[in-house]
């Protein structure tokens, strides 16, 4: 009986294909589809517009491979990564810990702590830079002039914009872990740090892994906090004549590639481009497949 | 003593709070304090009160919105058109999209769901070259038809979102519909719309959240001689201007900052709601 109701409200919407799905269809096709062929094709030719590619095989992929600035930019936003992903959890955990004490007042603290997630990459990296400026330049100096500031500064800027925004994820899920639990370990005679580590901790696990795979992909995509903060100042002069940036992470570096000075190396800016979709989705992949293993698990 | 000691235990936590939260705080606070600064004592006394010589009153305020060639008032207009235009855009074709996909559920629909949720993955920058020659190709460089190509780009996480949500949805209520007489636009709009709204809600702030503060697509989208949206304005003043007034960038970014914190506050629970849900679900 269901069927024949389905298929009595399923032909009718069939026929409408126009209506409903039609419009995205084209807007998909001209926003991502097509961009995303045409590109993946040109990372194998040379071209300056799209209208004059040639195709010349792989040898804008080994030039990326060979190319210093984008060794180091991998380098450097690997490490940038890994710090920020430890820093952010730790502490958003921390905060999302105390706010579920049942401390009276705490709405205004998570609303507080969020508010930064609002601000756009741009405006943040500015807000920023004013602030390490107005402190650095008591010491004569300033953000620009030395890598390791660029790195921390960039650091105590996704502190302050995600801690806030994992922090909710956190306390959602210590939120749904039932109450009676903790209430057990507590007649049992378990102390605060054994609940926290025997019995919330282990069941907080699907929001650790969404946090630490959501601090991974925001690390690797960041770019318009890299751009407005250091814009991946100070340059270092290798002895061949390639100006490396020091703080420039993958994004911006296939960003200056593509727009730089030298327009012949935009095939090798889409090379790099592809590589870096492939890594981001690898890691997506794998987050997918973990986050799935732990459904089957419960 | 067991009670003391638990009270101490929340007296620190308290306190560990308060003193982030002053910190968390303090940025914004910065902000406010040095558009009211002449230029040179933004970097020199950047945490001072502004007063006395080092006070600008409104000045930053006024250069601010008329600095350059390009009055800042013309942006904060185009982030605004381009916001809404985009957001209603994604949320009529995507819910469409969503309910026709999960509904009719055939092999082609299952193709463009699986494609929608591929598109989720892919970096920006893997498309950013084609996709702006492609928007400049077709003429969808101006306000009123980048949100276009942000309904192209941006329609990945929304189907996924509408899907997931119109799976729980009964499908007796749709028949009840079917059988009084509703063809299947009637039912759509008038009985499946008004059940999507607490989705409709999550996407829409995620989707306002991401147009409002993107800086690089409509960078690269826009003829940039004739249209910015804030992001990019604030960009261009700080970027290509050696000599920056730094108390009238302070000033601008005041200005843009303020309507969003006034959104958050108005509207807090269901913005954190609908991150959370975005951030779980994506």
């Amino acid at each position: 009986m269901s069927s024949v109701n389905s298929t009595m409200i399923t032909r009718p919407i069939a026929k409408l294909f126009p209506v409903f799905l039609l419009p995205i269809t084209v807007a998909f096709l001209i926003g991502f589809v097509y961009p995303f062929l045409k590109g993946f094709y040109l990372s194998f030719c040379t071209f300056t517009t799209t209208s004059d590619a040639k195709f010349i095989g792989i040898s804008n992929y080994i030039k990326a491979f060979q190319d210093a600035t984008f060794v180091h930019a991998f380098g450097y936003t690997s490490l940038y990564t890994v710090v920020s992903l430890v820093l952010v959890n730790v502490l958003a955990f921390f905060l999302a810990f105390l706010l579920t004490q049942k401390i009276k007042g705490t709405n205004i603290f998570r609303t507080v702590f969020f508010m930064p997630n609002l601000i756009g990459g741009i405006v943040l990296g500015y807000i920023w830079s004013m602030i390490f400026d107005g402190v650095l330049s008591h010491y004569g100096t300033n953000i620009l002039l030395e890598t390791r500031y660029g790195f921390w500064g960039l650091i105590i800027l996704m502190c302050w914009q995600q801690i806030g925004y994992m922090m909710i994820i956190y306390i959602a899920g210590i939120q749904s872990i039932p109450e009676d639990l903790i209430e057990a370990a507590r007649i049992d005679g378990a102390t605060k740090m054994q609940t926290l580590f025997k019995i919330t901790l282990p069941n907080l696990m699907p929001s650790v892994t969404i946090c630490l795979f959501l601090s991974l992909t925001n690390g690797f995509k960041l770019f318009d906090q890299n751009l407005a903060l250091t814009g991946g100042q100070p340059f270092n002069w290798q002895a061949d004549g390639t100006v490396v940036k020091t703080t420039e992470m993958l994004a911006l570096n296939i960003f200056n590639t593509f727009y730089g000075q030298s327009s012949t190396a935009r095939g090798v800016a889409q090379a790099k481009a592809v590589l870096f979709f492939v890594l981001v989705a690898a890691i997506s992949l794998i987050q997918l497949s973990a986050t799935k293993k732990k459904e089957v698990q419960q | 003593m067991k009670n003391k000691k638990k009270c101490t235990g929340m007296i620190s936590g308290l306190i560990v709070l308060i003193i982030a939260s002053v910190a968390w705080v303090l940025p914004i606070l910065l902000v406010f304090m040095n558009s009211f600064k002449k230029n040179t004592f933004v970097k020199t006394a950047t945490f001072a009160w502004p007063s006395g010589e080092n006070a600008a009153g409104f000045d930053n305020y006024i250069k601010g919105v008329t600095f350059g060639n390009y009055p800042f008032g013309k942006s904060v207009m185009y982030s605004v058109t381009i916001t809404i235009l985009a957001t209603l855009l994604i949320l009529l074709f995507s819910s469409m999209a969503a309910w026709y996909i999960t509904r009719v559920n055939n092999k082609f629909c299952k193709a463009m769901y699986y494609i929608f949720v591929f598109s989720m993955v892919v970096p920006f920058q893997m498309v950013m070259f084609t996709l702006a020659k492609t928007a400049d190709t077709l003429k969808l460089n101006t306000p009123l038809t980048i949100p276009i190509i942000y309904l192209g780009f941006g329609a990945g996480l929304a189907v996924f979102m509408f899907v997931g949500f119109i799976k729980g949805l009964p499908l007796e209520i749709e028949e009840a519909a079917a059988i009084d007489g509703c063809n299947p636009i009637q039912t759509f709009f008038l009985v499946v719309l008004p059940m999507l709204k607490p989705t409709m809600i999550s996407v829409g702030i995620l989707e306002i959240m991401w147009i409002w503060n993107d800086y690089l697509l409509p960078y690269l989208v826009l003829d940039r001689t004739k249209y910015m949206t804030i992001p990019i304005h604030i960009q261009y003043l700080q970027g290509s201007y050696g000599t920056v007034d730094l108390g009238a960038i302070m000033a601008l970014i005041t200005l843009s900052i303020i309507p969003v914190i006034i959104f958050y506050l108005t509207c807090q629970k269901h913005i954190i709601k609908g991150v959370a849900a975005g951030a779980v679900k994506g």
